[in-house]
Order: structure tokens, then sequence, then C-alpha cells
């Protein structure tokens, strides 16, 4: 899932801001020649040849094929020649893939571009209307608009928070503080869990952050440093034969998480040609990361080896995750009613359990767990995962 | 050497005795049986149902019936039968290990089980028929009783690579082909470069050219969560597609990936994918020969398959051929989101025995 992140956060100059479409490699022929919304597309070096330049209102298809030899794109453009409603990219010479549409009646350009310059080799195309037509709401794109909006000032609000929380645990850290230090520390890495998708894909800051003991390589010379060298050393109880670090080693290790938590702020926070953009698809895949997150490495207790409170931040993923999904649902529910109802039940359903380890402000330690209660988690993250990971697909299609 | 079987039985021993003269009898009836099973026989000279009705037979009786099922049985030597923990010579054998034959060492990521891990000596079973590879090693085992005691065993089906160009490229447990640009029994120049060791090698040990090194890997997959990627994703970590296995750059199986080859961000290959960074073009040139298996042993705790890949190879140096590509795997693979390592082990697998002699006679004659 990181890997889908980083690309779409790399991408963000070249994501539509409609990103209609759903991509999928198509590995055998054998769907129905007799289907009107089902096209193929052969793109070669000077050609673009569809099985037809026309076809009814509904979800289209189109099977795109490279006969070239160099990498080709396929787009379906709008009457105008500039918006983009769907397209398909990176497809390697002799590889096919899919590009899935749903289209309304009216005047359409297709676009094969081989070698991915220029404009393409282009046709007019023509969709008639249809009894399967679907409304494309005016409001999808506020929906879009507005989700976009509100995640971004929500990561930015979490960063914030994470970077004020952070400056307070260091120094506590720093001044030997321990017990205030130890208070603040699940407290502190919440932000950090609820926006994690985001800061790991930064792919520099995050194992400067919060890589394990168990991530580093030592034998390679590779240092480790962060939020988890500190967890170590504040939780020594469990570490045999563990030597306390000095109290410079302590100002090192302090000043070295602050100064990365405030770049990873900076970016951010970063505004103009920097500003972070989030396409609809990297919300909806970063709530699905997010409870990845959890199945990967909390639910098993190994994120937070030394201090136990991997509860905080299985809270944390999920709150994130939650907003993430939330920012999308209303788009969910006009394009997946039942999907939309699933997930909220499912989301509720994992919050009433995870409610039961609550012991105080925070939550009983991972410790504390019998394997039949890691079992019972478990269960219900499964049960809210596999469902959530068709959310990208349900929400961009 | 035989084209990879489908069914796996390995097994990790540690050797109990502190008797010399025991461990080369142990090895010579080792030897004696194990070239009966592969014949289809029996492991003792009797038999299963011929002995006398007081004592237990001389072999188990599973493969009664069963065909040899190109049953092969290779043995191995690890580190530690040459030195214990302490350092000391444990059968006058400590000058003659290989400097490459030392405990690997643990990679990032990696959460080895002791219990999955190392051991003296190593023999694995191959055969197509499950029944008739378990049947080896439960009979091996049994005769090394009281000489050697299992440390682990692993089970492993579908064979995850190609070992021979007559053979079609099989899929692991993620879906994907697998072992496609495996070094195949037909590449006699790149086995003698990559696999067996040369007579140059390593003064120390002549008694092991034109065997090799053996790396064993457990490798399971975080099936559940993998399960849950986009066929994008997937891809887009492996670097090939899931249908025909070929590269992203294009073509079929077996096109040289180009991993120049410009996308719309990036390398149409990413940087990150598996097929990049484990490539010979990306670690100088250095292939192995693997002959991995799936394996599934059951459910773990929370209900998850406790499933992955039983990674084998056979290289010429684990210094030059496993080491660096391990870890150039374990810090930057995509894959690794994905896999946990939960068990290792290194062991220097002698050349074939010819007739008369034992496994590891080389190694034992003054």
């Amino acid at each position: 899932m990181r890997k889908t992140l980083l690309a779409s956060v790399a991408a963000l100059a070249v994501v539509p801001t409609l990103a209609a479409c759903t991509e999928n490699a198509s590995s055998g022929d054998d769907r129905q020649g007799g289907d009107a919304r089902a096209l193929s597309v052969g793109s070669s070096a000077d050609a673009c040849e569809l099985s037809a330049t026309t076809a009814p209102a509904g979800t289209l298809s189109f099977e795109v094929t490279n006969t070239g030899s160099d990498v080709t794109e396929f787009y379906l453009l709008g009457s105008d020649g500039l918006r983009i409603v769907g397209e398909v990219e990176n497809i390697g010479p002799n590889l096919t893939k899919l590009l899935t549409v749903n289209v309304p009646q009216g005047d359409y350009f297709t676009a094969c571009k081989p070698g991915m310059v220029g404009e393409g080799i282009r046709a007019a195309f023509t969709v008639t209307h249809s009894e399967e037509e679907q409304e494309v709401s005016a409001s999808d794109q506020e929906l879009i608009d507005q989700a976009q909006a509100n995640y971004r000032a929500y990561v930015q609000d979490q960063s914030a928070q994470l970077l004020e929380k952070t400056e307070q645990f260091v120094q506590l850290y720093a001044d030997g503080k321990d017990d205030r230090a130890r208070a603040l520390y699940p407290v502190a890495r919440e932000h950090w869990e609820r926006i994690e998708t985001v800061a790991e894909s930064f792919g520099d800051l995050d194992p400067k952050t919060d890589a394990r003991e168990a991530d580093v390589d030592f034998a390679a010379g590779e240092k480790w440093t962060g939020w988890h060298r500190i967890e170590k050393d504040l939780w020594p109880q469990d570490a045999k034969g563990y030597t306390a670090l000095t109290p410079a080693e302590r100002a090192t290790y302090a000043e070295d998480l602050r100064a990365n938590v405030t770049e990873l702020d900076q970016r951010i926070q970063a505004t103009g040609a920097d500003a972070l953009t989030y396409p609809i698809d990297a919300i909806a895949n970063g709530s699905i990361g997010l409870l990845e997150e959890v199945a990967n490495g909390k639910i098993t207790g190994e994120e937070e080896a030394w201090s136990h409170t991997d509860l905080w931040d299985f809270q944390a993923n999920v709150d994130g995750a939650r907003v993430a999904y939330e920012g999308v649902q209303g788009l969910l529910e006009a394009k997946d009613p039942e999907l939309a109802t699933e997930l909220t039940g499912k989301f509720d359903a994992l919050q009433a359990l995870l409610d039961e380890y609550r012991d105080g402000d925070g939550f009983v330690l991972y410790t504390a767990l019998s394997p039949a209660d890691t079992k019972k988690l478990t269960d219900a993250v499964n049960a809210l995962s596999e469902p959530l990971s068709q959310l990208t697909a349900a929400v961009t299609s | 050497m035989t084209p990879a079987q489908d069914r796996l039985h390995f097994v990790a021993l540690d050797v109990t005795t502190d008797d010399r003269d025991e461990l080369v009898a142990l090895l010579k009836a080792w030897t004696d049986a194990a070239a009966r099973m592969t014949e289809g026989g029996s492991a003792g000279p009797v038999g299963a149902v011929d002995g006398p009705g007081n004592a237990p037979p001389d072999d188990t009786g599973e493969a009664l019936d069963l065909p040899p099922s190109r049953l092969t049985i290779t043995f191995g030597f690890g580190p530690g039968l040459f030195v214990d923990a302490d350092g000391n010579d444990r059968f006058g054998i400590a000058a003659r290990r290989p400097a490459a034959l030392e405990q690997l060492p643990r990679f990032s990521a990696d959460v080895l089980e002791p219990a999955r891990s190392d051991g003296d000596i190593c023999i694995q079973a191959c055969a197509d028929d499950p029944q008739v590879a378990v049947h080896a090693i439960r009979n091996l085992v049994r005769i090394g009783f009281g000489t050697t005691a299992v440390r682990w065993s692993q089970l492993g089906f579908g064979r995850t690579s190609t070992t021979s160009t007559s053979q079609t490229t099989p899929r692991n447990l993620f879906g994907f082909k697998d072992g496609t640009a495996n070094i195949k029994a037909e590449e006699t120049e790149a086995l003698e470069q990559h696999v067996w060791v040369g007579a140059e090698d390593d003064p120390r040990a002549a008694w092991l050219t034109g065997g090799s090194y053996l790396v064993t890997r457990r490798i399971n997959m975080t099936i559940e969560v993998w399960d849950r990627q986009s066929l994008e994703s997937q891809e887009q970590f492996v670097g090939r597609t899931k249908g025909t296995g070929a590269p992203l750059s294009g073509g079929e199986e077996m096109s040289e990936p180009d991993f120049e080859m410009k996308g719309s961000s990036g390398p149409i290959i990413p940087v990150d994918s598996h097929v990049r960074v484990v490539h010979p073009h990306t670690n100088g040139g250095v292939r192995i020969l693997r002959r991995g298996y799936n394996f599934v042993d059951g459910s773990n705790d929370v209900g998850g398959l406790d499933a992955g890949l039983f990674f084998i190879a056979y290289l010429r140096d684990p210094r030059t051929h496993f080491i660096p590509l391990q870890r150039a795997m374990s810090k930057s693979d995509a894959l690794m989101e994905y896999l946990r390592f939960t068990g290792q082990a290194l062991f220097a697998v002698p050349p074939g025995v010819g007739k008369g002699e034992y496994v590891g006679q080389a190694l034992f004659d003054a």
C-alpha cells in the first residue's frame, strides 16, 4: 500500500481532478464479443484503432493493447479535447490494460499516446443515449472538492499537533523527566498514526522517525533513530542487558526526532507549488492503508515493543482511516450505497470492540490482552478491511 | 540436475554425539538408505513387511506400492558441524570448514525463530509424491536417533521455480509466476559460474569442489493483507504482470526487463519493485539457482494462513551470491511490506557420491 500512496503523491500534477476511471490489467481476452460497451483499442506507433467509434451510454470498458514498441497511454477526453474522462497509462509494449469508465451521452475524443508525448493520436468518439445511462451528478465534483479540502485540513491539523506534542515530549525526555515523557509518548504518537500513510509517503523521513529496532540492519551499518529508539530508553525493563543512553545521547536523539518531525510538518503545511494535494484515490487508499497498518503491526504488538502502547496506535490508525473514509462517504453513497452501509457498520463494530479495552484516558497495554482478545480484534479488522479494500475502485468508478 | 519435483520435505538436524566414528557410521548408513529409497526401495535392507514379527520393521511402510516419484535426497553440512558455539573443533574437521560457511547474519525486518533456523546437518527430500518425500525424511531421522536430533523440518508443495527450460513457470502464493529468471539446468556455463564451487575457491575446503552452498529462508507472506492490494499495486510491487509474468516494460514472460524505460512518473518498472531489486542487472550480474517451495503450515493464532515461500537456493558463495542480494531486498524491496522471514540456514552441500562412497567422505577422510 505504501507504494500506491507514494505514486499518488509523487504524481499529483498529472492526476486529473476527476479521476473517474479504474485501471486494471487484463490478462486473458475472454470477454463477450457482443457487448457494445466492451471496446478494444490497438495502440501502435502511428495508429489508434478502436473496435468501434460509438457506444451506448453506461459503463464502458476499453481493453487497450500496446502493439507498438514504446510505452503508451490511452485517454477518453471531453468534447473540448482537454477534460480527461478516463485514462490508462504505463502500458508497456505487447501488454494490455483495461480502462473502465462510466460515460454519459455526448461527444468525446479518444487518444492514444505512444511514447507518452504530444497530443496523441486522436479521433472523435460518440456516446449515444441509453436506458442504462447513469446521471453523472453535477454535485460529484463538489463532493470531490470538499473531500480534498477537508482531508488536507485534517492532515495539516494533525501534523501541527504532532509537532507541538513532539516538541514537548523530546524536551521532557532530554530533561530526564521520564514519567511525564512516558505519559506523553502514546498521546503524541496518536497524531503520527492518524496520518501515517501520508508521513510514510516521504520515503526518507519515515525510517528516520518511525523505524522499529527490528527494521534496522545494524550489520550493514544502519543507524537506529526516532520514536522507538527513545521508547526503548524510556521502557528498558524488557531489554536484556540494556545500557541506558547518556544525557548527551538523549539530547542527540531528541533533537534528531524534533528536526525530522519539523521537516515533516513543513512539507505537509507547504503552500504554492510545493503544496500537497490529495486526489480522491489517495484519500481512499489512505483509509485502506491505515487499516493495513493495524493488521501488519499493531495487532501483533510489534509496533510498541517496549512501551506496549499498541492500542493507542491502533485507535489512531482507525481514527485516520475513518476520517478518510468519511471524506469520500458522500461520493460512495452515490455510487455504491450498499458498500457505504457495510463500511459504516463495520467501522462502528470495530470501534465498539476497541472501546472495551479503554482504560482511563487511554487503553490497556498490549501485554494485558489475552490470545482470545487479539483474535477478536483481528477478526474485526479483517471484517472491515476486506470490504474497505474495494473503496478506491468504488469511489473512482 | 533433476528438474525440480513438486513436493519437499526438508529437515535440519543437530548432531548430538561427540564421537567422530559414530557420525561417520551414520553418514554411511544414511548413504545406503538413501540409495535404496531413491530407487523405490525400502529404507532398511529388509523392508516394511519382510522382517520378523517380533521386531519393528526397518522401513516404516507408507511408501509401499508407491513409485519412486523421482525422489532425490540431498545432504548438507552446517557451520555447527565443524565448530561448536565455543569454537571447539567437534570432529577434527574444523580446519576444513569453508571460510564462507558461517552462520548467516540477521537481516533487517527478520523475525527469525531459533527453532526454525540453522542446524548441523540438513537433508532435503524432493519427490513428486509428498508421501514419498516424507517417508524418506522420516526413515532417515529414525536411523539418526542417538547420533542426531531433529532441530526443525519443513514441508513444501508446488515448486516455485523453473529449473529446466522444459518446465513452465509455476506461481507462488502471491499468485505471481516466480523464478522466471532462474538458472536452468541447460545453462552449463552459468551453473559453473554461479552455482558450483570451483576447485580454486577455497584452499581449506577442496572437499566441496563441485558442490554448492544451500541457503534456506522461511518466508511467511501476510496473505490476508496482500489479498487486499489492488491488482495494479500488486504488479507494481512485483514489477511484472500477474497474468503472463511479462515485465512491466512489456513483451512476454521471458523478455528482459527494461529498467530504463520511462513511465508516466519514473521508470515503468518501479525502482523498488522486486524484479528490479533482485535482478542480476542491479546486483553485479549475480545469479542463483532457486529450488523453493510454497508452504502452508495451517493457520496462526489469529486465524491467518501460516503460509509463504520456503526459499531454497544453491549458490557458489553466500558472501557474494546471497548476503548482498538479501540485504538489498530487505532494504528496498516493495514486497517486504508483505513478507516476514521466520527462519534461515546455510549448509555446504558436497558433490554427488561416487560408487562405494558415502556422503561427505572427502571431508572426513584424512
